[in-house]
C-alpha cells in the first residue's frame, strides 16, 4: 500500500468510525428509552389494576 | 426510509469515488478524500446554519421545540465539524507534508467556527433547564452564523494561495465525472445529515416526554 492509499484509507475509515461510533450512541439510548419505556407501562399497569 | 436512502447514496459516492471518477494528475489517489471531506464541511456550515435558522424562529415565536431542534442541529454540525478537521488534516499531510498549516485563513477560520461551536454546550449545560438556557442558546447560536460567510469566503478572500480552490467565477475546475461524483457525495453526506438530525431528535423528545410521564405517574 503506498502512503497516498494509506492516507486515503485513513480519511474514510476516521468518517466511518466516528458515524459507528454515533450509531452505537444511538442504538445505547433507544434502548435505555425501551426500557424506561416498559418501567413506565408496568407502573401505569399497576396503577389501574390498584385503583 | 430516509435513512436505507441515505446509506444507498452513501455507498453510490464511495463506488463513484473509488471505481468511475479518474485519478487526479496532480495530487494522484489523495485527491479522493476531497469527495467526502468537502461535502462534510458543506452540511458542517449548513448544520451550523440551520441550528442558527432554529434558534431566531425561538427568539421569534417562542415556541419550545425549536430550542431542541436548533440544539440537534448545532451538535450535528460539531460533529460534521470534527469530521471536516479531521479528514482536512489527513488530506493536508498526504499533500503538504504538514498536518496543520497555521497560515491558511480557511484553516484557522474553519477552526475558530468550530471551536465557537463547541463552547455552545459549555455555555449550554452551565445554565439549569428552562426559557433561561433556550434564550441564551439561541442568542450565542445567532452570534455564530456570522462566522459561517466569513470562513466559507476566507478561501476566495485569502491571498495564501495555501488551500486549493476549486470551485471559482469559471464553474468547477474538474472533469464532468469528477463533478458527478462530488455532486452524488454531496447529495449523500446531506441526506445522512438529515437522516441523524431525525433520530437524535426523536430520541431528544422521547427522552423529554418520558421524564415528564415518570414525574406524573411517581
Amino acid at each position: 500500500m503506498s502512503s497516498g492509499e494509506k492516507y486515503v484509507a485513513a480519511a474514510y475509515g476516521v468518517v466511518f468510525v466516528m458515524l459507528l461510533v454515533y450509531v452505537v450512541i444511538i442504538a445505547a439510548k433507544l434502548t435505555r428509552l425501551e426500557r424506561e419505556t416498559a418501567e413506565l407501562a408496568e407502573l401505569a399497569r399497576k396503577r389501574s389494576s390498584g385503583g | 426510509m430516509v435513512a436505507a436512502v441515505a446509506a444507498a447514496l452513501v455507498g453510490l459516492a464511495i463506488v463513484l469515488a473509488f471505481f468511475v471518477a479518474p485519478e487526479d494528475a496532480d495530487q494522484g489517489i489523495s485527491q479522493r478524500i476531497f469527495y467526502f471531506h468537502v461535502p462534510i464541511a458543506l452540511t458542517a456550515y449548513a448544520c451550523f446554519g440551520w441550528g442558527a435558522w432554529k434558534a431566531l424562529l425561538l427568539l421569534w415565536k417562542r415556541e419550545e421545540r425549536y430550542d431542541l431542534e436548533s440544539y440537534v442541529a448545532i451538535h450535528q454540525g460539531t460533529i460534521f465539524g470534527a469530521l471536516t478537521l479531521a479528514t482536512g488534516s489527513i488530506w493536508a499531510k498526504a499533500s503538504w507534508g504538514k498536518w496543520w498549516v497555521w497560515d491558511s485563513n480557511q484553516l484557522v477560520l474553519f477552526l475558530v467556527l468550530f471551536l465557537f461551536y463547541s463552547a455552545y454546550f459549555m455555555l449550554r449545560f452551565s445554565i439549569d433547564e428552562g426559557p433561561r438556557r433556550a434564550n441564551v442558546s439561541a442568542v450565542y447560536a445567532l452570534f455564530g452564523v456570522a462566522l459561517i460567510p466569513v470562513s466559507f469566503f476566507a478561501i476566495r478572500l485569502a491571498e495564501d494561495f495555501i488551500h486549493p480552490t476549486t470551485f471559482t467565477r469559471e464553474g468547477p475546475q474538474m472533469t464532468g465525472t469528477m463533478f458527478f461524483t462530488f455532486c452524488v457525495a454531496w447529495l449523500a453526506i446531506t441526506v445522512l445529515a438529515y437522516a441523524l438530525y431525525r433520530v437524535e431528535l426523536l430520541g431528544k423528545r422521547l427522552d423529554a416526554n418520558l421524564r415528564e410521564l415518570r414525574e406524573a405517574l411517581t
